[in-house]
């Protein structure tokens, strides 16, 4: 991922090449998001399941951890991580850290969605489950998820969107995302306004797809 | 046989089973009437391991259901459950919601499973809503469905908590129709209830709970028309 910054010394209209460096970060973007949300789900999943099951030690100690990365900017949480991990010996690239801290901040979110997800279930159902002769686990699985899925599925949506616009703040590492390429061809052409509307458009058109998706498997589920 | 020992619970502080011992034997249908909050509704839930007890025994077929060496999910499957509120999978049709059990519980194939589903709403009068899916039912649907899905898992043993008291009064006839069809069958039965007329018409012994005691056990003739207890005659003369 070596984008190389214009070192021309005089400024430089914006031209379509530039559109296409542009796409690129887009697609940088795309890809910091997805991992993360990707990996921050999964990792959501389990801490919310914790957080439901585990009761008083997970109300002690898991929840406060997590409260921490939802609570701190995400800015603050990179720069720190960022020049705190070389310390204890990780040496890790601008975009390894942005995953790292991207997917611990959405599994701080999303554990608290999956676990309102479990709590929604209610207690009926799964002694409708149990009575049938399931087991825990083929409740869990069998009966719990598509009812919780479809309670907190637009509250996930919502964080992963939010979390692939949260993902311009990696830029602050100097990884080559969307705002890091519109910050480097601004400073370059001087024409922030017609940048940043195209920066804003990539974003839209990441996010639209996605809302829309979103908003017809819900439809689909209302039954 | 389902025997009933000595049974003591507490919720807390609140004493709601005070000594409770009780037979059913098979093929027998055991109607249990009394005040809300007397506690049958949490013997019947005693009886498959949905709460724990404090002390005393239950046996099913011989089986400590307490013992901890008890496989509870084997159990279960033999004691057929019928709630209150319906409690059918919103997300699964008729027909998915009856397979579920058979196909993860019991490991059926899809279609064998899919033929006892069809079998058991057919056998409730579903018949014609194989796929509707529970918003898309009435409550006594729901509820004719929530006894298929229980009786899909062929069980020894039916147990019914107040499965009518939820519904509209025009429903209550389905359900207390589809019960009564079981019991016909032989299907042996515990049936907490506020329905007088199906406990009177139905059941081979009625148990009048009062305050976490069974005040009186008798055939349904006798408790009807010669109630011995005191607590039994104020109880029938409210509902009446």
């Amino acid at each position: 991922m070596s984008a190389t910054a214009p070192t021309a010394t005089f400024f430089s209209s914006f031209s379509s090449k530039d559109l296409l460096f542009l796409g690129e970060a887009a697609l940088n973007t795309l890809q910091i998001s997805a991992i993360s949300i990707g990996l921050g789900t999964l990792a959501g999943l389990i801490f919310g399941w914790l957080l439901y099951e585990g009761k008083l030690w997970a109300t002690l100690t898991l929840a406060p951890i997590l409260d921490i990365f939802r609570s701190v900017p995400l800015i603050i949480q990179l720069v720190l991580f960022f020049n705190f991990a070389p310390i204890i010996g990780l040496r890790l690239d601008p975009f390894q850290s942005g995953i790292i801290v991207l997917t611990i901040y959405t599994a701080a979110l999303v554990a608290h969605v999956v676990r309102g997800g479990l709590e929604s279930v209610g207690e009926p159902l799964h002694r409708a489950a149990r009575s049938l002769g399931m087991t825990y686990w083929q409740d869990t699985f069998f009966v719990v998820p598509p009812i919780a899925l479809r309670a907190v599925f637009p509250s996930w949506v919502g964080v992963a969107l939010g979390v692939m616009k949260d993902s311009a703040l990696v830029s602050v590492l100097g990884y080559v995302e969307l705002l890091k390429a519109s910050q480097i061809l601004i400073t370059r052409t001087q024409e922030p306004f017609i940048i940043l509307l195209c920066a804003g458009a990539f974003y839209f058109a990441l996010s639209f797809p996605v809302a829309r998706y979103a908003a017809y498997l819900e439809r689909k589920w209302a039954v | 046989m389902i025997e009933i020992r000595d049974v003591h619970k507490w919720f807390g502080k609140l004493h709601v089973l005070k000594g409770i011992s009780l037979d059913v034997h098979k093929g027998e249908v055991l109607s249990v009437i009394g005040a809300s909050g007397s506690g049958k509704s949490t013997l019947l839930y005693c009886i498959n391991r949905l709460e724990p007890i404090q002390s005393g025994s239950v046996r099913v077929d011989g089986v400590d259901v307490y013992d901890r060496k008890t496989n509870v999910n084997h159990l279960r499957r033999n004691l057929g459950m019928v709630f209150q509120q319906w409690n059918s999978f919103p997300h699964l049709t008729a027909v998915q919601n009856v397979m579920l059990a058979p196909r993860r519980v019991l490991k059926k194939s899809r279609s064998e499973a899919r033929e006892i589903a069809v079998r058991q709403l057919e056998h409730v009068g579903l018949g014609d809503k194989l796929n509707n899916y529970p918003s898309a039912l009435s409550g006594g649907q729901q509820q004719r469905l929530a006894i298929a899905r229980a009786l899909a898992m062929e069980p020894s043993y039916m147990l019914f908590d107040e499965a009518t008291s939820s519904l509209d009064p025009e429903l209550v006839g389905e359900v207390l129709d589809t019960m009564r069809l079981l019991a016909e069958e032989g299907m042996t039965m515990i049936c907490v209830t506020h329905e007088m007329g199906f406990a009177r018409d139905v059941s081979d012994k009625v148990a009048f709970f009062h305050e976490g005691t069974i005040e009186e056990l008798s055939p349904p003739q006798e408790i009807f028309n010669n109630p011995q207890s005191e607590h039994t005659r104020k109880f029938l003369a409210n509902v009446r």
